[in-house]
């Protein structure tokens, strides 16, 4: 074996540990906060309160 | 509305109106830069060359400067509307307050397919990078690229989970470096430092243009090469600081700076490297900046574009994976898809669910299709995506005209860059045709498959109320 095949080894082991930290993370947080507020998110609500469109007459 | 601050966590203008999380604004136009020209300079690196070998040096470089007007519209039309309708989705958002659901179903659709496959061959090239790396460096035998490919997607997911602001910023640095390179490699090759070694007339003699017109109509569809991917700045526009001014400043300088390298990349390449190998894309020059360097006998230089080569993928297949989520989560959040992808991560403030469902798919495309096809429906889905966009511009200005909404730019000369594009989107269609006929019929059965099911099953499902949100009086005739 040489040091490429260990590179290999280590590609395997950083890609399943990324892989793991977002499941665990992701699990961890659908449970510890309820679905109506992870998806409250809404489109435009900065927009509706800094931008005043005005209609010219 | 005098509490709030954008640049805050807590009040950031989003919970005053029952809103909990949502993403985070933090991105300035340098990001929205880095967004855009590090999703396309990988097309500089490697893939642009196949337009050499359908017509030659001429005609690529005439494809390079006919896909940079095509671009040059591209990036006018988004900038005014994206800076009016600055939420995440892009073109799909854009669509939704213009045309209507089943176009904004349709570009949704586009958008996501095109930037995951387009992440997944920028995967498949970094695995390949390394085994090259592997194979300079002494090692025996082939290199197994999959953990590798399979790294670069868990990797950039991984940055792209744990915010926006660490994603772009990492861009930024890489796109910077990998434009660098470039100029530094002209400078260094064209004769301005050290000794020339460009002979473009000795190498174009007698291969003007090897097959004549018909090749300089072959050739364009690989000049969007260059440029593919600029109108991706969109997807930063509900976490940019001021969408008015981050996303035109960051969309055209993008598109400046995409212009001049590739004109450079066409002139250093073409100047240095024999057609007939620069033209192979498979059996000849894979990465013809990073040739170019080798030939220049310096080690620096092959250096510099060997890490530019990896960098600018790398940035491009980051990108990516920003687009996508962003394009996924806003179908999610309108109910075009299940709402659940519509979530925000309550400490990272990025769409977690949509990045991390991304994932597989992006997985299964880098691992289990062949490179050109892959590349093939990226490029047919982003094509139907830039066919959208002037029809989009001519009714936006036709409901909406310039002074009956505030806009954050009003792009010169309308409508002739709407024609324009149209008219080039109909040329480079039928160049597509010519060469992927089967695959174009293929996509467009496809969405008009995908388009019968929104139609006549998912459209029940969808928040019709809530999603036309911007405060804009009604459009004019209705």
């Amino acid at each position: 074996m040489d040091l490429w095949n260990w590179i290999e080894y280590g590609a395997w082991a950083l890609s399943a540990a990324f892989g793991l930290h977002m499941v665990l993370d992701w699990l961890r947080t659908d449970s510890a906060y309820p679905e109506d507020v992870l998806t409250s998110s809404r489109e435009g609500e900065l927009e509706a309160m800094a931008e005043e469109h005005k209609v010219k007459s | 509305m005098t509490e709030v601050d954008i640049t805050s966590k807590t009040m950031d203008g989003i919970g005053p109106h029952g809103v909990k999380v949502g993403l985070l604004r933090v991105l300035g136009p340098a990001h929205v830069w880095a967004l855009g020209v590090g999703i396309v300079l990988v097309g500089e690196y490697m893939g642009w060359n196949f337009a050499v070998g359908k017509g030659g040096a001429y005609a690529a470089l005439i494809a390079c400067w006919f896909a940079g007007i095509l671009y040059s519209c591209v990036a006018m039309i988004d900038s005014e509307v994206t800076s009016t309708v600055a939420s995440a989705g892009g073109q799909y958002t854009q669509a939704k307050h213009i045309v209507g659901p089943l176009m904004a179903f349709n570009v949704g659709l586009y958008l996501v397919f095109a930037y995951t496959m387009l992440e997944a061959a920028n995967a498949i090239t970094a695995g390949y990078l390394v085994s090259v790396v592997a194979t300079m460096t002494g090692h025996q035998g082939d290199l197994n690229q999959r953990p590798f490919i399979i790294l670069v997607i868990m990797f950039l997911a991984w940055l792209n989970y744990r915010g926006v602001l660490a994603t772009l910023t990492f861009n930024l640095v890489i796109t910077a470096f990998a434009f660098t390179a470039i100029l530094i490699l002209f400078l260094s090759t064209s004769g301005i430092i050290g000794a020339g070694i460009m002979d473009h007339a000795a190498l174009f003699e007698g291969h003007e243009l090897p097959y004549g017109w018909i090749g300089i109509l072959a050739s364009l569809h690989f000049g969007l090469w260059f440029y593919l991917g600029i109108e991706g700045t969109t997807q930063a526009a509900e976490e940019v600081r001021s969408p008015a001014r981050a996303l035109p400043f960051g969309t055209l300088a993008g598109i400046m700076t995409l212009l001049i390298a590739a004109t450079l990349t066409w002139y250093v390449c073409s100047g240095v490297l024999p057609w007939e190998f620069l033209g192979d894309g498979v059996n000849g020059s894979v990465a013809p900046l990073f040739d170019t360097a080798r030939l220049s006998g310096s080690t620096g230089l092959v250096w510099l574009l060997g890490f530019g080569t990896l960098f600018a993928t790398l940035a491009s297949a980051n990108g990516c994976i920003n687009d996508a989520s962003r394009a996924w989560f806003a179908m999610g959040r309108d109910k075009y898809l299940p709402g659940w992808f519509g979530a925000v991560h309550p400490k990272y403030r990025t769409p977690y669910r949509a990045i991390v469902f991304l994932v597989p798919i992006a997985l299964i495309f880098a691992l289990g299709a062949p490179l050109d096809q892959v590349i093939t429906f990226s490029i047919l889905s982003g094509l139907l995506g830039y066919t959208f966009m002037p029809l989009n511009i001519i009714m936006f200005r036709k409901k909406w005209p310039l002074n009956s909404i505030k806009r954050g730019y009003e792009h010169p000369f309308h409508p002739l860059p709407a024609i324009m594009l149209l008219t080039l989107c109909g040329v480079t269609f039928f160049a597509v045709f010519l060469g992927y006929g089967t695959q174009l019929v293929a996509m467009i059965g496809f969405y008009i498959v995908v388009s019968l099911w929104f139609h006549f099953w998912r459209y029940r499902f969808v928040n019709r109320g809530a999603q036309f949100t911007m405060p804009w009086p009604k459009p004019q005739g209705y």
